[in-house]
């Protein structure tokens, strides 16, 4: 194992002169014995899944149970009128990040990243940012091995999962973890990679997991929109010089700590947060008839 | 290290909506079929934690039941399940226990036909990755840091030896090994923890191997 900690990737990368995604791409070879071109190949296919879904969202899908989709539609056609406030790229990366995780509603293919309930963050920003960097394929895959690094990092020294860490540990992973990659897609170093990553998770710390109806739409696939907004704005934070005060493993210890005191209710069962609120409530009974919990 | 790979955080491919619930179930239930090694025509699938209070919403029954008829999590058919279940003749029974468990995503398929049976605990431990924590009331005392493989054998002898015997073809360190039987002569099972992935071509070489009934990766 090459890396464990984010300052062991950074200090990897800095000394090498190599980028984040090189430094994963090596250490997948080291310990899956696989080739360059066998790992690059399978990251290739992801890329097409992720592709695809964001295509199909932005057509408009709608899931079984009628709470989402449609919305990556809206948000299209706004940005067309050109009358929005916050920013072209931005609402475009909103728009993807929904788009994705709209699909996943639906029982769609996407590919999880880290998780399926936070898979819109990732592809949202990459497929937004792609328009303005206008990368070649090979650095698009790198987007992703620059992703996975942060996430592997996150999922050994802390979580990923909604049901052991609250929705911090799913998309405010996959929020720090796309934030990172915008950094070295832009040509950031390896430290504003972290301070990126770092800056974005700070922001997510005590979000819950607290599906309405145990379903993975509401709500999230409007806190993909926000971790995709998020990841966008603290990449162009990190790359305006700006430091996270506290270190990035150190800010992923504290997500760590954070989600072992949260209580169950808010980790995934549908008990507390929106799930419990008298709308969720009756969203869950009209869905199934009978609420999901006795 | 329980995330290995970075396919293990950028991945997997598969069928909405839940990763852990849905992926990660869909892969319990085919580790399960693979160590019983053929589709049952029972299954009783006991549920806990997480998985217990919000299965219905997240697909985790219409997952387990795929993965026991062996469809990967990308295979659309997942979305089919129960009604292909119910044509081929594959009766499953869910039930949500109370019981609060180590890991909050946590399963107890127990399987069967007029055969034999099987009893399979498996945790859903985020991002679709899984971990096999009892086959048969046998405990496993896997780290879950490393590959593992278990292979269900005739109890014979020269068994172990031959399996060992195909690892160190292919190069490949044990680093951890446990063996256990029901009864003296009949069914065995061997499961290993090896340092290095034990890919398909290893997993084929074994499975020729006399006395060798069925061999299934439980931990990726």
């Amino acid at each position: 194992m090459l890396f464990r900690t984010v300052r062991e990737l950074i200090d990897l990368a800095e000394s090498q002169g190599k980028k984040i995604s090189e430094i994963m791409i090596e250490q997948e070879m080291l310990v899956t014995k696989k080739s360059r071109e066998e790992i690059i190949g399978q990251m290739e296919k992801n890329l097409q899944v992720m592709e695809s879904a964001v295509e199909k969202g932005l057509n408009g899908v709608t899931s079984h149970s009628g709470l989402t989709g449609g919305d990556a539609v809206l948000l299209q056609k706004y940005i067309e009128k050109g009358n929005f406030l916050s920013g072209e790229f931005l609402l475009d990366a909103v728009s993807k990040a929904v788009a994705t995780n709209e699909v996943n509603a639906a029982m769609g293919m996407i590919c999880a990243t880290p998780t399926a309930g936070s898979a819109g963050v990732v592809p949202g920003t990459l497929f937004a940012v792609k328009n303005k960097l206008n990368p070649t394929r090979e650095q698009m895959i790198n987007f992703l091995f620059t992703s996975g690094a942060f996430g592997f990092v996150v999922a050994n020294n802390a979580f990923i999962s909604g049901a052991a860490g609250g929705c911090q540990a799913e998309v405010g992973s996959a929020a720090g973890m796309a934030a990172a990659a915008i950094v070295e897609m832009a040509g950031g170093t390896p430290s504003q990679c972290a301070d990126a990553m770092a800056i974005t998770l700070k922001n997510m710390l005590g979000l819950v997991c607290d599906p309405v109806a145990g379903l993975v739409e509401v709500p999230c696939v409007k806190r993909n929109a926000m971790g995709a907004a998020n990841a966008m704005v603290a990449a162009d934070m990190a790359l305006a010089g700006i430091v996270s005060k506290i270190p990035c493993d150190e800010v992923i210890d504290a997500m760590y700590r954070v989600g072992r005191a949260m209580p169950q209710s808010l980790r995934e069962t549908a008990q507390g947060g929106l799930a419990a609120t008298p709308t969720g409530k009756r969203l869950a009974q009209e869905i199934f008839g009978t609420p999901q919990k006795k | 290290m329980k995330f290995r790979s970075v396919f293990d955080i950028i991945g997997p491919v598969m069928i909405g909506p839940s990763s852990s619930h849905t992926a990660g179930a869909a892969r319990i239930g085919r580790v399960a079929r693979n160590v019983f090694g053929r589709q049952p025509k029972w299954a009783h699938v006991h549920l806990y934690g997480s998985f217990a209070e919000t299965y219905r919403g997240h697909g985790t029954d219409v997952a387990i039941v795929g993965g026991l008829l062996d469809y990967d999590t990308f295979d659309e058919r997942i979305i089919q399940a129960m009604e292909i279940a119910a044509e081929q003749g594959l009766e499953v029974k869910f039930f949500e226990e109370k019981e609060v468990p180590e890991h909050p995503n946590t399963a107890r398929l127990v399987i069967g036909d007029d055969e034999g049976e099987l009893e399979l605990v498996g945790l859903s431990i985020g991002g679709g990755k899984i971990e096999i924590d009892e086959i048969n009331g046998f405990k496993l005392k896997l780290t879950g840091e490393n590959p593992a493989i278990i292979v269900v054998n005739n109890d014979r002898f020269g068994c172990i030896a031959s399996v060992a015997n195909v690892l160190a073809t292919y190069e490949i360190n044990i680093g951890h090994m446990e063996v256990s039987r029901k009864e003296k002569g009949k069914l065995a099972l061997m499961v290993l923890e090896t340092d290095e992935t034990v890919d398909q071509e290893v997993m084929d070489a074994i499975s020729k191997l006399p006395n060798i009934l069925q061999v299934a990766r439980i931990v990726e």
